[in-house]
């Protein structure tokens, strides 16, 4: 019985040993600026492939390439506009958890801010009523 | 007598917004290519039988062709791979396969199984082309007209409805249907 729970043990131990091997071969880069860029940037990319997933986190085929083709990226010194932009133009916008303020996303960025301020409006004038109301009926009780 | 208005109003205007998300969520499939109407990307790789001979994408044009990425590790290609073959059968237009990100030794050994519909296929062995793509998943098929320009994208299998409606349409005359 013993014996069985430790081979399982040391297999299971195996078997997670060689998954984060194989999973995590960390990229190298030539200094710490471009290695948070890199965070950075596979952090705000979408993988298309499981699309709640950033590049960051995903685990799939095309995550692993593109992954691979940011870091290169880096490594030859291109920005990380050339970057977006190159992921763009072959992805779409859909790639970038960001999108950018532009005539088919006004409505997005734009209906937040509309409601803040319709909010803000609404207070103000619910407010100022109410005090007036306030005022009204406290002249007429002193009355 | 306004204010009694206003919930009803933003009632009504939270109905619409729901009604056009659900609209759009509905469609959430169709991810609009930004290659659409523009040449396909360049290319220089090995033909899959005949790893000797690299085919130059610029070569492949002047007539239109349907370039469809598939891979043995892709069930959905198996799905779609008879309604391939009925077009490759029909002749309406040249199929080049390109098979991605899978090995040489695989991939002949699914064509063994199930059939070769392609005039050709191409080897994107490390899947740095169907980057170029765009490629999501697999499969995905382009239209790529005469003069090398992306005219459709078909996300997933193509189906006979496609074929009817998006493809055989926008290649017009061009494929000759005679044979």
């Amino acid at each position: 019985m013993n014996l069985i729970t430790k081979t399982v043990a040391v297999l299971f131990l195996a078997v997670l040993a060689a998954t984060t091997a194989m999973s995590q071969e960390p990229p190298v880069f030539d200094n710490l600026e471009q290695e948070l860029r890199f965070a950075e940037l596979t952090a705000e990319l979408r993988c298309t492939v499981c699309q709640n997933q950033n590049l960051a986190d995903s685990d799939a085929p095309l995550a692993q390439d593109l992954r691979h083709e940011i870091h290169e990226m880096i490594l030859a010194g291109r920005s990380d506009d050339e970057i977006k932009t190159f992921l763009v133009e072959r992805y779409g916008d859909f790639v970038l958890y960001l999108p950018p303020v532009q005539g088919n996303t006004l409505a997005l960025w734009a209906v937040p801010l509309v409601l803040l301020l319709g909010g803000a409006v609404a207070v103000f004038f619910v407010v100022r009523n109410r005090n007036r109301k306030l005022a009204q009926q406290r002249q007429a009780g002193n009355g | 007598m306004i204010s009694r208005l206003v919930p009803i109003g933003v009632f009504l205007l939270l109905g619409v917004l729901l009604a056009v998300g659900l609209k759009i969520a509905d469609h959430k499939e169709d991810l609009p290519s930004p290659l659409i109407g523009k040449p396909m990307p360049a290319f220089s790789l090995p033909l899959l039988d005949r790893e000797e001979v690299i085919v130059d994408s610029g070569t492949l044009l002047g007539q239109p062709m349907l370039i469809n990425f598939w891979a043995s590790w892709c069930v959905t290609c198996r799905v779609e791979h008879p309604i391939i073959e009925d077009l490759a059968r029909s002749g309406a237009i040249r199929i080049v396969g390109m098979n991605f990100r899978d090995e040489p030794a695989d991939a002949k050994a699914w064509l063994q199984r199930f059939g070769n519909p392609y005039d050709m296929i191409i080897s994107d062995r490390s899947g740095r082309t169907s980057i170029d793509f765009g490629v999501y998943a697999a499969p995905e098929s382009f239209l790529v007209d005469a003069g090398g320009t992306i005219v459709f994208k078909q996300l997933g299998a193509l189906t006979p409805e496609v074929i009817e409606q998006e493809i055989l349409p926008r290649i017009g005359n061009q494929g000759s249907v005679a044979r």
